[in-house]
Order: C-alpha cells, then structure tokens, then sequence
C-alpha cells in the first residue's frame, strides 16, 4: 500500500505495511525465548515459511495479475509466515511448513480474493491442514534439554539426517491430557504437574517462557494500538473462565487456568489470531464475543477433544460466525437512537 | 428417430454443456463420499449409468401413462426397482467392491441426477432420446467423479487405480509416487474432495471463458435443467 491515510487525521499515519512490520516486531520477544528453549531450528523455519509464503504470494499475484512489488512488500504474507513458522514443531521436516504455507497463502488467501478478502485465518488453515494431514509429525516438539549444534537441526529439517525416538515429545498440554487418558482415573493432576519434569515452573518447561514472549510482545502491540484490548481480552477469559470452572468443581481432573493461558498457543491466539483485522471481527463489542467464544472453544478442544492444541481449530469455527456477530452488533449511528 | 443434430446435442450437453458435477452439481453425496479413489469413482458411475439409461427409457416409454399428479412417487418406484437389480448385481458380482461403495450403491435411488433427467427429460421426450440422455449425463458423471477420483487418490496417497484387483482381479494398483511419500490425507478426507470439485469447476469456468472471448458471437449455451439439492 502507498503511504495514504484517512480523516480524521488524529493517529498518525497507518499502512498495512507498518501495522505489519509492527506485528513482526511484537513477535520477535516469543521468537528470542524460543530460540533460547528450543534452538535455532526456530529460525530457519521462519526462513522457510518466508521464502514460501512470498513465493506463494509472487505466483498468485502474478495469476491475478496484480502488482507484484506492491502487495509483496506490504509484509502481510511474512506476518502468516511467522506465525506458521511459530505454530509448527521447530524440528519438522521442511516440506511439512512449505506445504502449510503455500496452502495458506494459495488456498486461504488467494483463492478467496488475496488481502482483505479471506474469510479464515491463513495460519490457522495452515496449521489445521497439516494438523488434520500429517497429525505424527506435526505432535512431535523438540524434547527439552536436546542439545543439537545447528548442522545438526539443519540436517534434521532438510531430511538429512533420521529422526530417532526421545529426540521429540508431546507438547506439555498434550502430555498432560495422554497421562491422565492412560491413568484412568489412577492419576490426577496436581501430582502430574509436581511430580513431572516437563510441566516445569507453572505451564511446561520452555513453554512458559516462550508463552510469555508472545504475552509481552502482545502487550507492546497493544500499547502501539496495534490490536485493541477486547479481543485478546475476551479471548483469555473464555479460556481462563471455562478452565477456572472446571478447575473449582474438580482440581484433580482439570489443570489450573494459568497452565492453560501459559501452554499451546493460548498466548500466540490470543494476541497475533483472534486480533487479524480481516478474519476476525470489526465491532468492538463483536471482537470481545468473537475472543470469548474463540477462548472457550480452544478449551473444550485441546481438553476434550483429539488434538494437541484447539486454538486454530476454534479460530476457524469462530471465523464462520464472523458475518452473523458483526451483523448484531453494529453500533448505532451518531446521533441515531438505540433500537 | 433421432436427427444427427439431436445426437450430437444431448452427448456435449452430458458430457460438458450441463455435466452433472460440473455444472448442475448434483449428486454431491456419492461424489464426495465414494471418491476416495478412481476404481471407486467409476464403478459408482457405471451403476448409475444402468440405471439412468433404463430409467429414462422406462420413463419416457411409460409418459403418457403416468397421471401427472403422481408421477414422483412412479418414478421413484421405477428407480428403486432399477436400483435393486443393480444393487443385487454388484453383491453377487463384485463382492469385495460393494462392501467398499456400501451403502451409496441402494443411495443411487435418492442421487438427484436420477430423479432430475426422468423429471427434466425422459417425462418429456421420446425413448429413444431419453436412452441417450441418460447415458451421456453418467459419462459426464463418469469422466468427473474419476478424475476427481484420481486426483484425490494421487495426492491422498501417491497411487492410481487402487482397489482394481476388485474388479479384474489380474490387475495391481500402481504406485506413482515414491513409497516414502507421507500422504497428503486431507485430500481423502470430504473437504479436500470439496477444494478439488472447487477447483475442477473453476477450471471449466476458465476454460468456457477463454473460448467465449475468442469467440464473441457465440450461440448462448443451453438452459441447464438442474435446480440442483
């Protein structure tokens, strides 16, 4: 987008590029922990979904005959990128992020008529194609305390070198909810998460400070007015409501709700998903419901449900109702009374 | 009889001008259900193919003898009758194959294409027409449930023809693909079949597209007779 702006003038100068830089920025706090948790094998991968998402994007332009220079600076298709890149294991084989990427970028975006137009997250379609296509692969996190120099991780991404069991895990959501499935009753949580090495401080070893980086980064684009409070607010209260419920009525069944808020991408949905000004919704009041409804969704699917984490998948139903919440929720015009 | 020109008609507008999937999108239940794989897709169609061309010849012959008022409930008995048969004909014959199609073999009955052409056509025209119709609305089906089939199956699993040894016993599947290739289960799965039929018809849009602008002053094309379900 050119640099243009629109009365009335008060905040500044806006483009889709800057609020897009900016969001990059606002992720660079979760990247650092994650790269210091986890390993490099983060960043190449955000250097892989880059360079699909931008060739993606070229080809699709290029079909629509669109300008090229022009939408592929405006850094919205890095913005997918990264948060792909963030939401996929780090040690996945390459294919498995370029495949995810070009379907967000071709399918989700493109096909749907490119920027602005898309119904669905791209990421998150990304992240539930793959998740629903390769469900081994895309379960299995680097195990903690793997130390690997970066040829190492470079030849584990490139497919050159095998993969070999204890070198990856489950996520500490999805070990929690695999050892309370296999105790059968025989277990209950508070003993788990004591007793357990990966459940860490309070939310999973690693994953608490990688959660927190987006938590910070999340505050920052807020400060920026990048994203507005309510849906990142409705979103960890649905999560953080359900889960505290449930927490009270049975502490031995359900874990606590700073575990849920700190592991799987409760963070990274709730501050980089449910605010994507175009999948999600335009009325204040519509975004706080759409982040309501998003959070509690999430914490039915990743407790009850089959799959590690139900972020995305909550995201996409929630991206349906997107047109019917907008629709009910518009405010009234000024000076118009309230019906 | 049957002018060359009416032949030739009925043929493109089953094949292309008003192809079953393509244009009138009927019949998506066993499209997407049975199309797992190609072997699958056309055996599926070639029932449907017997039991179209019988119907409509049934239908048409019967026409003047069906009250109006309760020509649906005939015609459905008509289907169903034709439905048994083959129903009965695959469980004897290829065993294996009906345990797979299962339940979208006796589901042809409610398939609305069935309904549709006896509705839209045979009720209208004489045998002979009503013969043809049904024959070429199920190539049009049969060409596009396999290649969507295809399709599906080649980028679900990395081969072709799967389930052939079914039906000719001789036959092995082949393997397109390298046996490492993971798979890409979505396109097994119903939605992949969905972004695929998506996809196949806009590339039919884009072809009539391209042949409109490079010839302005063509006939409009027929009415499509589908009011689809």
């Amino acid at each position: 987008m050119t640099e243009f702006s629109t009365p009335p003038y008060l905040l500044g100068q806006s483009s889709v590029r800057r609020v897009m830089l900016q969001v990059l920025i606002g992720l660079l706090p979760g990247i650092a922990a994650g790269v210091w948790l986890l390993g490099v094998s983060i960043v190449l991968q955000l250097l892989l979904a880059t360079l699909a998402a931008l060739a993606g994007e070229a080809l699709m332009l290029w079909l629509r005959g669109r300008p090229l220079a022009l939408f592929l600076s405006d850094g919205s298709a890095v913005v997918t990128a990264w948060l792909i890149a963030l939401a996929f294991p780090p040690l996945a084989p390459w294919w498995l992020i370029v495949v995810g990427t070009l379907f967000a970028i071709v399918v989700a975006k493109h096909l749907y008529g490119g920027l602005g137009q898309n119904p669905f997250n791209p990421a998150m379609i990304a992240f539930a194609v793959c998740i629903v296509s390769f469900p081994a692969l895309m379960s299995q996190w680097p195990a903690l305390g793997l130390k690997l120099t970066l040829i190492e991780q470079f030849k584990l991404i490139a497919g050159l070198a095998p993969r070999i069991d204890g070198m990856s895990g489950a996520t500490p959501l999805d070990a929690l909810k695999t050892a309370l499935k296999l105790g059968d009753g025989a277990v209950d949580v508070p003993t788990l998460l004591a007793t357990q090495d990966v459940f860490g401080n309070f939310a999973g070893r690693g994953w608490e400070w990688v959660t927190t980086g987006y938590l910070v980064g999340g505050l920052w684009l807020w400060q920026r007015r990048i994203v507005t409070w309510h849906a990142p607010l409705g979103f960890i209260g649905g999560l953080s409501l359900l889960a505290a419920v449930l927490w009270v009525w049975s502490p031995q069944q359900f874990a606590n709700p700073l575990f849920h808020l700190f592991s799987g991408g409760a963070m990274l949905g709730a501050f980089f998903i449910v605010t994507d000004p175009v999948s999600g919704c335009t009325t204040n009041r519509g975004k706080l419901i759409f982040g309501f409804a998003a959070g509690v969704m999430a914490y039915i699917i990743r407790v009850f449900g089959g799959y590690p984490d139900g972020v995305a998948f909550a995201v996409l139903l929630m991206n349906l109702c997107v047109p019917l919440i907008d629709r009910y929720t518009q405010p009234p015009i000024f000076g118009m009374k309230k019906q | 009889m049957i002018s060359r020109e009416e032949f030739r008609q009925i043929g493109a507008n089953g094949i292309w001008h008003q192809n079953t999937s393509l244009v009138q999108i009927l019949g998506l239940c066993p499209l997407l259900a049975v199309t797992t794989n190609l072997v699958n897709g056309v055996m599926l169609s070639l029932a449907t193919i017997v039991v179209m061309a019988i119907a409509n010849v049934a239908v048409a012959s019967l026409r003047n003898l069906i009250p109006h008022e309760i020509r649906i409930p005939v015609f459905i008995l008509i289907v169903a009758a034709l439905v048994t048969v083959v129903d009965l004909l695959f469980n004897a014959q290829l065993h294996e194959l009906y345990l797979v199609l299962g339940i979208f073999i006796p589901l042809i009955v409610t398939n609305c294409i069935v309904l549709a052409r006896v509705e839209a056509f045979a009720n209208k025209n004489p045998p002979l027409q009503a013969a043809f119709d049904g024959v070429f609305m199920g190539v049009g089906m049969l060409w596009t449930l396999a290649l969507l089939g295809g399709l599906r199956e080649l980028i679900g699993g990395g081969t072709l023809l799967a389930g052939i040894d079914m039906v000719f016993p001789a036959l092995q599947p082949l393997q397109l693909l390298p046996a490492d290739y993971p798979g890409f289960l979505l396109a097994m799965l119903p939605p992949g079949a969905f972004i695929l039929l998506g996809c196949l018809i806009s590339w039919k849009n884009w072809l009539e597209a391209r042949a409109a602008a490079r010839r302005p002053k063509s006939q409009p094309p027929l009415l499509a007779l589908g009011d689809g379900v």
